[in-house]
């Protein structure tokens, strides 16, 4: 498939607005649940870019993994965790702001450097379009057959490792007496253990 | 000095497109309150990665996109970290009742 390049130079340009202004909005707008909505935003953009680089199959990965489950899972611990709390105060907190984005500005600009002054071997060979989809599949039962083994091992380790990081432990009898919990604190939410002392 | 307008996208754009992707993902990373909102950063620095591999595949890789391959095992790595992170949070906000990075200190000193 190939679009127009002029159709092309505008789909880049809306396309790479949307990412950059809506990366802004996630990280500065002060409402957790708009960036968390920006965030999907951002990733359907990134999927449309791929698209814009003959791509389907990742573009079609990064609807189903970014949108479908990471974005949803952070609206899931947004909802969880979202408490209007005040922030404490901190000093030097608009000095901390400056001098970080100094440095993300002097990484910016040395990126920038490095990309436009590098001289890049295009054009390579000829894209291979809509065969892409194919050419992964082969990659990924030949060549890169460990990496992908590899990546289930990972996908189930982090699974197990989410369920015992989340759940709430619960003993069914007391350590002490030995006689049955009572059910309805185990219901209720546990006292929190590491609550500040100081300050 | 004559700037003409490219027809077509160039490799640089994407490039660039991607260096600001990063830094506003590591700007957020460093300066953000809320625990949920560094973990959106890291999955903005992850994307601005993922749309530098996918152009080079694309620009300088055309038959054997192996930038392609690389970007799916990193959106496996980022659902993969997007998982335990968001464990670990809830985790934390059980035992603390905040999600202020300021006060999770417990490891520090």
């Amino acid at each position: 498939m190939t679009i127009a390049s002029s159709t092309q130079l505008i789909c880049f340009t809306v396309l790479s607005a949307v990412v950059a202004i809506g990366a802004l909005g996630v990280v500065l707008l002060p409402n957790i649940v708009y960036s968390a909505f920006l965030l999907g935003g951002v990733f359907l953009s990134v999927a449309g870019l791929y698209l814009l680089l003959n791509a389907s199959f990742v573009a079609a990965a990064q609807v189903l993994v970014y949108v479908g489950a990471v974005n949803v899972l952070i609206l899931f611990a947004i909802m969880l965790v979202n408490k209007t709390e005040d922030l404490a105060a901190i000093p030097g907190l608009a000095v901390r702001r400056l001098l970080s984005g100094a440095v993300c500005a002097g990484l910016f600009a040395l990126l920038l450097r490095v990309a436009f002054t590098t001289p890049w071997a295009t054009p390579g060979p000829e894209p291979v379009g809509e065969e892409a989809t194919i050419r992964i599949g082969e990659h990924l039962f030949s060549d890169y057959l460990l990496p992908f083994e590899l990546a289930s091992v990972l996908l189930l380790m982090a699974m197990i490792g989410a369920i015992v990081l989340a759940r709430r432990d619960v003993m069914t009898t007391d350590i002490v007496t030995g006689e049955p919990a009572d059910q309805g604190l185990i219901e209720k939410s546990r006292t929190p253990l590491l609550l500040e002392k100081s300050n | 000095m004559n700037f003409e307008l490219p027809t077509t996208v160039p490799l640089q754009a994407y490039l660039a497109l991607a260096a600001i992707l990063f830094c506003t993902g590591v700007w957020g990373l460093i300066n953000s309150r809320n625990a949920v909102r560094v973990l959106m950063s890291i999955e903005l620095m992850l994307n601005a990665v993922n749309i530098n591999l996918m152009a080079f595949s694309s620009y300088l890789d055309g038959q054997l996109i192996r930038g392609q391959v690389f970007t799916i095992f990193v959106i496996t790595v980022a659902a993969a970290e997007a998982a335990v992170g968001l464990a670990i949070l809830l985790s934390l906000y059980r035992n603390r009742e905040t999600v202020d990075m300021e006060r999770f200190n417990l490891l520090r000193w």
